[in-house]
């Protein structure tokens, strides 16, 4: 029980990210078909977006020594926002704008902006992977901000983590990741369903040509759309900076497993991008954690490995029976 | 009749030139060439496939490396004669694991540079064309698989030598490898395959099947609807460029001496990508233009500025898409083309993209 519990946990905090890095591929194929390459180089904008701002502004937010409010952290995740969407309209407006309607050239030349973005990272951030710091309330958890610092007993017994039942422990990084990635999720279902903005994202989506004669603006809904999936990868990003160090190659650890999601997802439809996350971060997490109780004798591959494979075959598998992804969107 | 008369003009014209190479070159630069002859062998397999096929796959370097491996497998065993080839040894293993072992017949792991990637691009293509998986989806899909197995491939250390791979093979085929004599009659011999491998893929171009092939990139429920299968059609020409593929890589591990999983991942994937983009899709001669030229660029600017190599590989490759679609080959062609209206009916197909997601 206490396994399935921590699993399940696990399975949820990898499909948090995955769908955040997930939503901007699909709707930037699902409204453009531009397959963005270098959405994984956002993740990455993102997460340094961070690190430089922990480094020069951190101290703006009434962080000391001892005391670090996490404010500048939560602020940073905005900033993270704000930069790699900001970079996401530019490449939007400068390049693919040239290339719709040609999804497979859109795949070539957003890889070769990848490169540039990677080999642009690795002259002004070296080589060498980065370290970003945390809040106190992630590493010691919230009671931190009533203990007495000075209390060296009570400050020791703080945990990094939520002890749910005994020997269920659960991260504070990996819960502030679901809890925000939650939010997020809702912030953009009320976006596509009760704003005029969402309205006519999903006019353009389902009929260009008509939503454009009935007065949409579709180059704009495409280049805020861009610009919304890149910000969304850098708040993953961000948000990586939790679980790991920042390296220029960070982005394309997560990206080939992102495309799965957009793949088995469906494409456009928020519903069947968070099915999809959900089932391939649970089912990678559980199958990894099987393979790895069950003796391996013929596969002396790790187990996540395996799993990753397992993945795969679960996704081609899926397309047999329905090609076009667990939500379709229908259009004419 | 003028037409095929130019095109076997102008393929006299490069296979002479590559002929001749080798009597300018050091042996150094001679290895290189032999390398890059295979990376066009590699550009114009793809070519087949993407540009007449309209499957854009990113998963060559899997096909590739499958070749090499096939035959790294023979080569390490007869380099290390009665014992066990060195990796295993440092991984603890004390006896050579059971599919090893058919691999010490020199016929047998030829047979397999063939037969591996060819039955592996199969079994893929079938179930991916079966579901009617086209576009960027195929694309997606063969990257993930390409990716996986290089993971495989590094997990496995006792029986694929994990990440360094197969390495330090000396001898090939009783032939020290590192003989300039020797590297010089692999250069000749890749230049054979390549002529050879040209001549196949051109024949399917213009046979009645290539017909089909890009009916099938152009409007496949259509040929669907005239009967045809285009399922066969597509996993046929996919199994075909896997075997060559295959071939390829044998040949390159013969000259290189290494190979290991980071030939396999996403990245030099893509780069067989970019051979063929650079040269001109949809012509099989831009695979070979666009191979060696791109070969001979990252060599020369990555010797002196390795940081900034890959930048200009970014911008290098940002520029084709957008300002040459057509690459080397089609660029030059419209060139020509101009103003004679007369010979407006060109024999090499254009390539035609594939829309969305359906």
């Amino acid at each position: 029980m206490e396994n399935f519990l921590i699993q399940a946990f696990n399975g949820a905090s990898l499909a948090s990210i995955l769908l955040l890095i997930s939503l901007g591929l699909a709707f930037a194929f699902g409204l453009m078909g531009v397959i963005n390459m270098a959405h994984g180089e956002f993740i990455m904008i993102g997460a340094y977006t961070t690190y430089v701002f922990e480094q020069e502004f951190a101290g703006m937010f009434m962080r000391t020594e001892t005391h670090d409010w996490g404010l500048w952290f939560l602020c940073s995740i905005l900033a993270a926002f704000v930069v790699a969407g900001a970079i996401g309209m530019l490449l939007e407006a400068t390049l693919l704008r040239r290339l719709y309607g040609r999804p497979l050239d859109t795949l070539l030349a957003t890889w070769g902006v990848g490169m540039i973005l990677q080999s642009l990272a690795r002259q002004i951030f070296g080589a060498q992977n980065v370290n970003v710091g945390r809040p106190m309330w992630l590493t010691k958890g919230f009671k931190w901000l009533w203990v007495d610092v000075n209390d060296a007993e009570a400050v020791k017994a703080l945990k990094p983590f939520w002890e749910l039942v005994e020997g269920v422990r659960l991260p504070y990084t990996r819960l502030l990741i679901i809890g925000l990635v939650a939010i997020i999720v809702l912030l953009i279902f009320y976006y596509l369903r009760r704003t005029s903005a969402g309205r006519r994202l999903r006019a353009t989506m389902q009929n260009r040509e008509m939503a454009a004669a009935l007065g949409v603006k579709s180059r704009r809904v495409d280049a805020l759309t861009f610009g919304m999936g890149t910000g969304l990868a850098g708040m993953a990003g961000a948000v990586l900076t939790l679980l790991g160090p920042v390296g220029p190659t960070l982005g394309t650890a997560y990206i080939v497993d992102a495309f799965l999601v957009v793949v088995l997802g469906g494409v456009g439809k928020l519903r069947g991008a968070v099915l999809a996350a959900f089932i391939i971060g649970m089912f990678n997490t559980f199958t990894a954690r099987y393979l790895m109780t069950v003796e391996m004798e013929v596969i002396s591959a790790s187990a996540a490995t395996v799993a990753k494979v397992l993945v795969l075959l679960l996704v081609v598998a899926f397309l047999q029976w329905k090609p076009n992804g667990l939500v379709q969107v229908k259009t004419r | 009749m003028r037409k095929s008369m130019t095109h076997w003009l102008i393929v006299a014209i490069i296979f002479g030139i590559l002929l001749l190479t080798p009597t300018f070159l050091n042996d150094f630069r001679i290895n290189l060439m032999g390398k890059f002859l295979t990376y066009a062998i590699v550009a114009v397999a793809l070519d087949l496939i993407w540009g007449y096929g309209g499957m854009l796959s990113l998963g060559q370097g899997l096909f590739f490396t499958l070749g090499a491996y096939a035959l790294a497998m023979h080569l390490k065993l007869t380099n290390s004669g009665t014992s066990l080839p060195d990796f295993m040894v440092w991984s603890g293993v004390d006896e050579l694991p059971r599919i090893w072992e058919p691999f010490a017949s020199a016929p047998f792991a030829l047979a397999m540079v063939v037969v591996v990637p060819a039955v592996m691009a199969f079994v893929i293509g079938y179930f991916i064309f079966r579901s009617r998986v086209q576009g960027v989806y195929f694309s997606i899909i063969t990257q993930a698989m390409t990716l996986i197995f290089s993971l495989l491939f590094i997990g496995q250390q006792p029986l694929t030598g994990g990440t360094n791979g197969l390495t330090d093979i000396q001898q090939v085929f009783g032939y020290t490898r590192a003989d300039p004599a020797f590297l010089r009659g692999m250069y000749f011999i890749s230049l054979g395959a390549l002529f050879a491998v040209y001549l196949i893929c051109w024949w399917v171009v213009n046979s009645r099947f290539g017909r089909l092939l890009v009916a099938t990139r152009d409007d496949e429920s259509r040929v669907r609807f005239l009967g045809f299968n285009p399922v066969v059609v597509k996993t046929l020409v996919f199994g075909l460029a896997g075997a060559l593929t295959g071939i390829a890589g044998a040949l390159y591990v013969m000259q290189d001496g290494i190979i290991s999983p980071s030939q396999m991942g996403v990245r030099p994937s893509i780069e067989m990508v970019i051979w063929t983009a650079v040269g001109g899709r949809g012509s099989l001669l831009g695979g070979i233009i666009g191979a060696i030229s791109v070969g001979w660029t990252k060599s020369l600017i990555s010797a002196d500025y390795p940081e900034v190599w890959e930048m200009i590989f970014g911008i290098l490759f940002l520029l084709i898409v957008l300002f040459m679609p057509k690459g080397i080959v089609g660029t030059v062609r419209d060139l020509f083309m101009r103003g004679r209206a007369d010979t407006a009916d060109i024999e090499v197909a254009q390539p035609i993209e594939q829309g969305g997601a359906t």
